[in-house]
Order: C-alpha cells, then sequence, then structure tokens
C-alpha cells in the first residue's frame, strides 16, 4: 500500500464551475445582463455615497422642478430629490427580489423533495399547489396584503406564498425523474439511507434547474412588488420604492412625466437584465431545460 | 459441478428463490384505475450457492433485469420468496433490509447513469463503506485506493469525476464501489452489455479473478450467449417471465433440452465462416407480457408445439440430475420448486 502516501489533493473542477465559465464564453447577453444587475446591486449598495440626499427629505418650495445640475432626475411634488429617491428604491426592489428568490426556493425546496418521496402526501399537498396556482399571483398577493399590515417583510411573504408553488412543482417534477435515475438505485443498493439520498444524490442535481428559476423568480418579484405598491397595497408610502415612486407620480404623469420615466427605466431594465443572466444560465448549465422551464 | 448444484432446491443455498411473482398494474384514465398487469416475472424459482456464478439469459424484456431487481429489493415483489442464508428478506422493512445490503450488491447496465455524476470517483466508492463502517476519513480514503488498484484503476484517479472516465474504467469504478463493503453476492444487472467488444473481456476477467480470489458468488444477467458461457457455473434461461430451462453450463450449451433454448444457441453466430449449422428460426415476436399467452408460455412460437402445450403450463421436470426444463416433451420427474 505504498501508493495510500501518493495521493494527490482533491484539487479537481466541479462540474458545474466548468459548465459556467464555458457558458459565458458562449453567451454574450448573459454577461450583459450580469453586468447591469451587478451595477444595480452596487448602486443599492452605496446608495449614500453616490450624491444623493435623504430621499425622504421634503423641500415644498423647490416642488415638481425639471431634471437639472441640482436635481439630476427633478423632484417629486413634494419638493424630494427623486434621483435620491431611485437610488434607494433600488435598494428595496432588489432586496425584495432576492429575498423572494430566496425563501420560495428554500420553501419550495423542501415540499418538493418530500412530495416527490412520500407518494400519499403528494396528492395531498399538490392539490394545495394547484389551488394555489389558479389564483392569479398578484392577485394572491393582493389579498394576503389586505388581510396584513403594509411593510417589506409582508410585501416579501405575500410574494413568496404566490411563487411556491411554481418551485414545488418544478422541484418534485426533478425528483421523480432523478429517483428513477440508476445511480439513486445505486445508492439504494447501497444501503444508502434515505435522507442521505436526498442530501447528496437528489439535491445536488437540482441546483443548477433551480438557479435558473431562482433569478425568473427574482425578476417577477420585483414587478410584482411594484404592481403592489403601484395600487397602494405594497410597501408601505413612507419608504422609497420604484413602485411607490410610480405610484405617486401617476397623478401628474402628464405635467411631469420625468417622475414615472426614471423608476420605470430603472425597473425595466433590472428585469431584463435579471431575465438575460437567468437565460443564459439556463442554456449553459443544461439545453435540456429550455424546454421544461 | 459440485454435488450441491445437482440438488431439486436450494434449501440452504446462499441466495433461494422461489415461485417469484412480479406483475406492474397497467392504469388508466382520470382515477389511474388498474385496468391490466404486465406479467414482468411470474414464478420464478432458482439459487446460488456460495462462490457460484449464475448466469441469467433471455431476450429483452423476459423479466431478468426485474428479477435481479428483486433481488436487490429495488423493487417490490408481488409474491414469491427470496431467502438471504435462510432468512426471508422479501418483505424486510427498508430499515432491516439495509443490514443485508452489506453482503448483497449489484453492479448495473448502464456505466453512465448509474454513478452520480456530481460526485468524486472516490465518494462513489467510498458511498457504501461510510454507510456501514465507521472509520476514519484516513482509513476510509485507504480502502478506497487499495480497491483502485484492485480494478485496475490508479488511486491518482480518485479526485476525479465520472466523466473524466472511459466507459470501461466507470464499470471498474462501479465493480470498486460494489466491492467496498465486502459482499458475498453480486448481481451484476447486463455489466458489460454496454462496453466494446474488448473492454468486455477485460471486465469479465476482472469480475472472474474477482470470484477466485474473495469466494463472491454472482448472480449476472446477459443477453449474450457467449458472455454468460464463460463467466457461468450455471445457467437458466427465461423467457416471458419465467424460467424455461436451469442446468450447468456445460450441459446447457452441449444438450439443451427446452424448445427455446436450442433456437437461442442455434443463433450464436459460429467463429468458422464455412461452418454448417442448422439454424432455427423462431415466427413471429415474443408476445405482450400483459396477456401472456395461456399453457406453456413459448406455445405461439415454438416449432414442435402440441395440443398440450396451449392448454396447460408445463412444471419443472428434473431431466437430469441438477438439469431441470419446462416442456411437457421432455421427460422427467416433476419437482414442486426447482
Amino acid at each position: 500500500m505504498t501508493a495510500v502516501t501518493t495521493l494527490p489533493a482533491p484539487v479537481s473542477t466541479s462540474p458545474t464551475l466548468r459548465q459556467f465559465k464555458e457558458a459565458f464564453r458562449r453567451h454574450p447577453t448573459a454577461i450583459v445582463g450580469g453586468i447591469v444587475l451587478l451595477l444595480m446591486i452596487l448602486l443599492a449598495l452605496l446608495a449614500p455615497w453616490l450624491g444623493t440626499v435623504d430621499p425622504q427629505a421634503v423641500t415644498p418650495i423647490k416642488r415638481l422642478k425639471q431634471p437639472s445640475a441640482e436635481f439630476w432626475f427633478g423632484t417629486d411634488m413634494l419638493g424630494r430629490d427623486v434621483y435620491s429617491r431611485v437610488v434607494y428604491g433600488a435598494r428595496v426592489s432588489l432586496s425584495i427580489g432576492i429575498a423572494v428568490a430566496f425563501f420560495s426556493i428554500l420553501v419550495g425546496l423542501s415540499i418538493g423533495l418530500v412530495t416527490g418521496y412520500l407518494r400519499w402526501l403528494d396528492a395531498v399537498v399538490m392539490r394545495v399547489m394547484d389551488g394555489l396556482m389558479s389564483i392569479p399571483p398578484v392577485l394572491l398577493a393582493i389579498s394576503l396584503m389586505a388581510l396584513t399590515r403594509a411593510s417589506i417583510e409582508n410585501v416579501i411573504i405575500a410574494i413568496t406564498l404566490a411563487e411556491v408553488p411554481r418551485v414545488v412543482r418544478l422541484v418534485r417534477s426533478l425528483v421523480l425523474t432523478l429517483r428513477e435515475q440508476p445511480y439513486v438505485e445505486a445508492a439504494v443498493a447501497a444501503g444508502t439511507s434515505l435522507p442521505r439520498i436526498l442530501v447528496r444524490h437528489i439535491l445536488p442535481n437540482t441546483t443548477a434547474p433551480l438557479l435558473v428559476q431562482g433569478t425568473y423568480i427574482c425578476a417577477s418579484a420585483m414587478i410584482t412588488e411594484a404592481i403592489l405598491s403601484f395600487i397602494g397595497a405594497g410597501t408601505p408610502p413612507n419608504i422609497p420604492s420604484w413602485g411607490n415612486i410610480m405610484a405617486e407620480a401617476r397623478s401628474l404623469f402628464q405635467i411631469a412625466g420625468y417622475l414615472i420615466f426614471f423608476p420605470g427605466v430603472c425597473l425595466s431594465l433590472t428585469v431584463l437584465a435579471v431575465n438575460l443572466l437567468g437565460d443564459g444560465m439556463r442554456d449553459a448549465l443544461d439545453p435540456r431545460l429550455a424546454r421544461r422551464m | 459441478m459440485t454435488a450441491t448444484a445437482r440438488r431439486a432446491n436450494g434449501t440452504g443455498a446462499l441466495l433461494n428463490v422461489e415461485h417469484l411473482t412480479k406483475h406492474y398494474p397497467i392504469r388508466k384514465g382520470v382515477f389511474s384505475r388498474v385496468s391490466g398487469q404486465v406479467h414482468a416475472v411470474d414464478d420464478v424459482s432458482f439459487w446460488v450457492e456460495e462462490g457460484e456464478t449464475l448466469g441469467l439469459v433471455g431476450e429483452s424484456g423476459c423479466g431478468k433485469s426485474t428479477t435481479g431487481k428483486a433481488v436487490l429489493r429495488l423493487t417490490d415483489v408481488t409474491s414469491g420468496a427470496i431467502s438471504w442464508r435462510g432468512q426471508r428478506i422479501d418483505a424486510l422493512p427498508a430499515r432491516e433490509m439495509r443490514a443485508h445490503r452489506r453482503e448483497l450488491q449489484a453492479v448495473f447496465q448502464d456505466p453512465y447513469s448509474s454513478l452520480n455524476p456530481r460526485m468524486r470517483a472516490e465518494d462513489i466508492v467510498a458511498e457504501p463503506i461510510r454507510n456501514f463502517e465507521d472509520r476514519s476519513p484516513a482509513e476510509i480514503r485507504e480502502r478506497v485506493a487499495s480497491l483502485f488498484e484492485r480494478v485496475g484503476l490508479r488511486a491518482d484517479q480518485m479526485v476525479k469525476y465520472p466523466y473524466e472516465f472511459s466507459g470501461g474504467q466507470r464499470q471498474r469504478l462501479g465493480i470498486a464501489r460494489a466491492l467496498a463493503p465486502n459482499p458475498r453476492l453480486i448481481v451484476c444487472d447486463e455489466p458489460v452489455s454496454a462496453l466494446d467488444v474488448s473492454v468486455q473481456a477485460q471486465v469479465i476477467n476482472l469480475l472472474m479473478d474477482l470470484q477466485d480470489e474473495l469466494g463472491l458468488s454472482y448472480l449476472f444477467i446477459a443477453h449474450d450467449l457467449a458472455v454468460v458461457e464463460h463467466i457461468s457455473h450455471r445457467v437458466a434461461v427465461m423467457y416471458l417471465g419465467k424460467i424455461v430451462e436451469i442446468t450447468d453450463k456445460r450441459t446447457l450449451f452441449a444438450n439443451p433440452q427446452h424448445p427455446y433454448t436450442e433456437a437461442l444457441l442455434s443463433a450464436v453466430p459460429l467463429p468458422d465462416p464455412k461452418a454448417a449449422r442448422k439454424r432455427i428460426i423462431l415466427a413471429g415476436d415474443v408476445p405482450s407480457p400483459v396477456n401472456p399467452p395461456a399453457g406453456c408460455r413459448f406455445h405461439t412460437r415454438c416449432p414442435v408445439a402440441q395440443e398440450r402445450c396451449r392448454i396447460e403450463a408445463p412444471a419443472m421436470r428434473l431431466t437430469a440430475p441438477g438439469h431441470l426444463v419446462a416442456c411437457h416433451l421432455r421427460d422427467g420427474e416433476p419437482v414442486e420448486a426447482p
């Protein structure tokens, strides 16, 4: 057993990382999306240092100013600086998008893994999910918001609940395919227990499609947040979010169109960037996924 | 063959399968009503001795892989008994079955899909060791390294992922995984049919060397008669969910008794192109296992079928010591369980 002393350290790159590098080389749109998204995240993180003032500071004397050197994006009807509000609004929109993506994947993954394996539970849970899916996500989120107080946490919970059924369906379908894979049978034959099979064999093979689904959820959550805020059922009005800024500017649309223009452009750009990134990752990780999602 | 192979039932053998039956329900419609049954395996009995290779041959769809899965408890059986060292394992709860899995391992057909693409080779081979033994990571690595060398892989390949191996190397990995917990019996489900012929021979020889060295038993499932002839001690021939003939290798290839075995053997190409042989061409297709023919399942294609074959299912008969045939046209003492 002399060979044992010369065993190499585990250095081989994982298939996921290798696929990623290869993919981004071949999908320039994904890179563009990634860069735009990165800029937006930097914008949100560095908001206080980007020449902004307090986004909630009211100066009625300077209300409804056109965009100028002093107020880059102009001021609204209460004289608040729209540039500062849009930059701070990126924080709300992005954190809601990312939080919803994270929590709906977490919840959907746990439910999907279990229902994919326990058939008796599967029938019950999937009927509940079908019921949830039959209600349009925005409507479901509105009704959930109507039951609670307006706050960022409640917005996240409401949108997450509306997104979970889609994740459960995806995870369940993946588990149903994966559990029939010969290597899962091999693991059963090798005496591996069910929790370990789920963690070691099923879970790692769901990461790629879930990552892609996560970006779509992130994009759709940001839009849903904007819709909720626009109709006044979302983020509390004192917190600037892109949806809130647009909602307040709605009545002044014809005299101060720039109020709607800047948050609208930011929202569209961010959602587009997230979707481009998601499409690139989907094509990169597994071309066959294109048909499933 | 030893005297043990000449007995008429498998009581006391390492693995004893009696009247194994597996039906898959066919569900139809909105309410998943059961509209029929696929008779994948029907009343199959055989046994495997310590240190012996039993070959299980048949066309695709004849139920040989299902038989292997049932023995491994990867599928539940409809009826019948599977005994491991004299203890029934066919109805054991999953938790108790796990204790037996240590001695009962498997090598699968497809070397690509039977290895998790996201696990390193060493983790794949270490998995059964971790499941059954409480050892330190260093001890496990050492054991994995020696297994790698035993199956003809280099220890420095341990950190690689399955996609970095060739088909033959992957099958060696599969064998290393099966050997890891020191099993007594390995169910080999068509382990070489996905490989090139030259690689097939290497893998078969590796399996035979391991058997000599470790005293392993194999249940070797294959459709390639040449491979089965090379590796097996005894051979069971399956047709449409039933075993039609079972005997030691030499007798089967020299003196087949069942008409289906005769037809199967006559289809094996001879190495000498000038050698003439009477080929028995079977007419028609294998009937559907959803509605298997009444009587002898082979009667629809049998060149010598008689009226009786259409009505009455033939019992297993002991035509010679250790030679069991399920055919009305052969004389012999009927046996309850072969």
